[in-house]
């Protein structure tokens, strides 16, 4: 891998964790832990990997990403106005009355939102319809999605992983932010998903184990992914909840809890 | 004359409209036989998507083609797709305004042998109570073909309710079917009989009876229930004085209640909902079960009997 595009999706990795932290600690409440468990992830297919035009948010043949474990909205609203889709200045009305941030995606308020987001569980259906109108419609985009470990607790994941494999979804690639922790505690203690990844291999997914920190290996892994022919991928992205802060790593209070000004600084400097 | 099920004209209609509406795509859970998506499915097979017993990942799927500009139609039974998949309904599809139809078959208690597990007698509450949805229900086969093209034409979802039972036909060749506009089925103005889905028949032989004892009603056919016509429902309260309402659901949060809401506030005038009485459906012939359940003309003519000595 190009050094060089690693050092520049290090920095838009690190701009997109401080833009977390800022949002949050702006509204008040949110969830840090999860989006910055995953924004290696949504730098790396927002910044190097998805074909995307911000001046045509709705163009026919523009990769898809629909981020299934809706709570993570900063990541995903910080990529899109790092990208352009809207101002950076808007970031900081998340959650705020009248705000096209709304605490979960609102796909008909923001653009470049694929899908709305927030009851989990739901994501990965609206992104085997979508592979399968690329199907249908003969174009060639790539539809690719963020689910939680905690989220895949929810029966409908493997409802719909079972369809992204009978229908032959190729053009269909899935991470898994497995940062193994959940709102009651880790998710092993709660309700085990584990074996996570003999799990998509069993429903019939070709499965890599990577780790979501590292952008080089994200990269390489969607490369590979997709070259498989006749099936869904899955990258089990290994993180850590929190990452990038070090009083948010692996501490599950910050699933859901915004920074309070002085933790904010001391944040930010760690980000800087 | 010979009578069709509602789902048996949402097939043929589906079926029809394929050729010429090439973003339809059908999608079904294991009931396609039942519910007449069959039929598309022959047709068109690389459009159709069987997806299984699998209703709440069929609702999400269809959320994800219609973002991709596809007119989505998910059909099973009504007790699977509103009652099942009511999350998915509520936050993949109407928060978002996606282009899916549920067209539901086998809805209320005339689904008859199965019982109370796949007898939905709850979907109009739950569907009229969600946002950026239309809710029809067809009283006969014309009005289903009339409403499957009402619903190409909305965009945004749409919950068709359907039946598996064969219903007698209403109208003749052509008649006005619009969204949101209430059909006045017969003029009366002693009291005003509101009803959808198959009640519309029985809510018309009640009025037969009626007519013989010199009480003449209306009988609107409120096959919207929304966005309700609540015009309609304003002047039957002036010029009746006396309303009785009549589906095959139950009479909380269904047509009747949809009527009390727009009467109370705008007309107030005595209200009877002749429908399912807060209770669960049972194993039986269809027949039996709308005698048991209170549902016939006969019902229905008590109930306008009993609310004209109310005025």
């Amino acid at each position: 891998m190009d050094q060089e595009v690693i050092a520049r999706l290090e920095k838009k990795a690190r701009e997109i964790r401080r833009d977390i932290i800022s949002m949050t600690a702006a509204a008040g409440s949110g969830h840090p832990g999860g989006s910055l468990s995953s924004a290696d992830i949504v730098t790396a297919l927002y910044f190097q990997i998805m074909r995307l035009d911000p001046k045509r948010p709705d163009w026919p043949d523009r990769d898809r990403f629909v981020l299934s474990k809706g709570h993570a909205a900063p990541v995903l609203y910080s990529a899109l106005a790092e990208r352009g889709f809207f101002q950076t200045g808007e970031l900081i009305t998340l959650r705020k009355l009248g705000s096209r941030l709304q605490g979960h995606p609102d796909m008909k308020s923001l653009p470049g939102v694929e899908m709305s987001s927030g009851s989990l569980g739901q994501g990965l259906a609206a992104a085997n319809g979508m592979a399968l109108a690329g199907k249908l419609d003969h174009r060639d985009y790539r539809v690719f999605v963020l689910i939680g470990d905690g989220e895949s607790q929810e029966g409908m994941v493997w409802e719909a992983a079972m369809a992204s494999a009978h229908y032959k979804l190729d053009n269909l690639t899935a991470f898994l932010d497995h940062n193994g922790l959940q709102i009651d505690g880790p998710v092993r203690e709660v309700m085990s998903v584990e074996p996570v990844a003999d799990k998509w291999k069993a429903f019939g997914w070709d499965v890599q184990i990577i780790d979501g920190h590292d952008l080089g290996q994200i990269i390489n892994a969607v490369v590979k992914a997709k070259e498989v022919k006749g099936g869904p991928q899955m990258i089990v992205a290994e993180t850590v909840k929190g990452k990038g802060v070090s009083f948010m790593e692996n501490n599950v209070d910050w699933h859901g809890k915004a920074p309070n000004q002085q933790e904010t600084e001391k944040a930010l400097a760690e980000l800087a | 004359m010979k009578k069709i099920a509602t789902r048996e004209a949402y097939g043929e209609a589906l079926a029809g409209l394929g050729a010429e509406n090439p973003d339809i795509v059908v999608l079904d859970a294991d009931l396609a036989k039942s519910t007449k998506t069959i039929d598309f499915a022959k047709k068109f097979p690389s459009r159709f998507f069987d997806m299984g017993v699998a209703e709440a990942n069929m609702l999400g799927t269809a959320a994800g083609l219609a973002a991709s500009g596809k007119i989505a139609f998910c059909s099973t039974f009504a007790v699977f797709a509103i009652g099942r998949a009511f999350d998915q309904l509520r936050n993949s599809v109407c928060y978002p305004k996606l282009n899916v139809k549920i067209a539901a078959s086998h809805a209320g208690i005339t689904v008859g042998e199965d019982g109370a597990s796949h007898q939905s007698v709850e979907d109009i509450a739950l569907t009229r109570a969600l946002p950026n949805l239309t809710v029809i229900v067809p009283a006969d086969a014309a009005e289903t073909k009339k409403a499957v093209l009402e619903a190409i034409k909305i965009k945004g979802p749409v919950y068709l309710r359907l039946g598996r039972l064969a219903v007698p036909a209403l109208h003749e060749d052509d008649f006005v079917f619009e969204t949101g506009k209430a059909i006045t089925m017969r003029e009366g103005s002693s009291a005003a009989i509101i009803a959808a889905g198959l009640m519309v028949a029985e809510a018309l032989a009640a009025a037969d009876e009626l007519a013989g004892e010199g009480i003449d009603v209306r009988v609107i056919n409120m096959h919207t229930i929304k966005p309700l016509d609540a015009e309609a429902v304003i002047r039957a309260a002036q010029q009746t004085k006396a309303i009785v309402t009549a589906e095959e659901h139950s009479i909380i949060g269904g047509l009747g209640s949809a009527v009390a809401e727009v009467v109370c506030e705008y007309c107030p005038v005595p209200v009877y909902r002749v429908g399912v009485k807060d209770s669960f459906g049972e194993s039986g012939a269809p027949a039996e079960l709308m005698q048991k359940f209170g549902l016939t003309s006969r019902h229905i003519a008590d109930a306008v009997r009993k609310i004209k000595g109310l005025k």
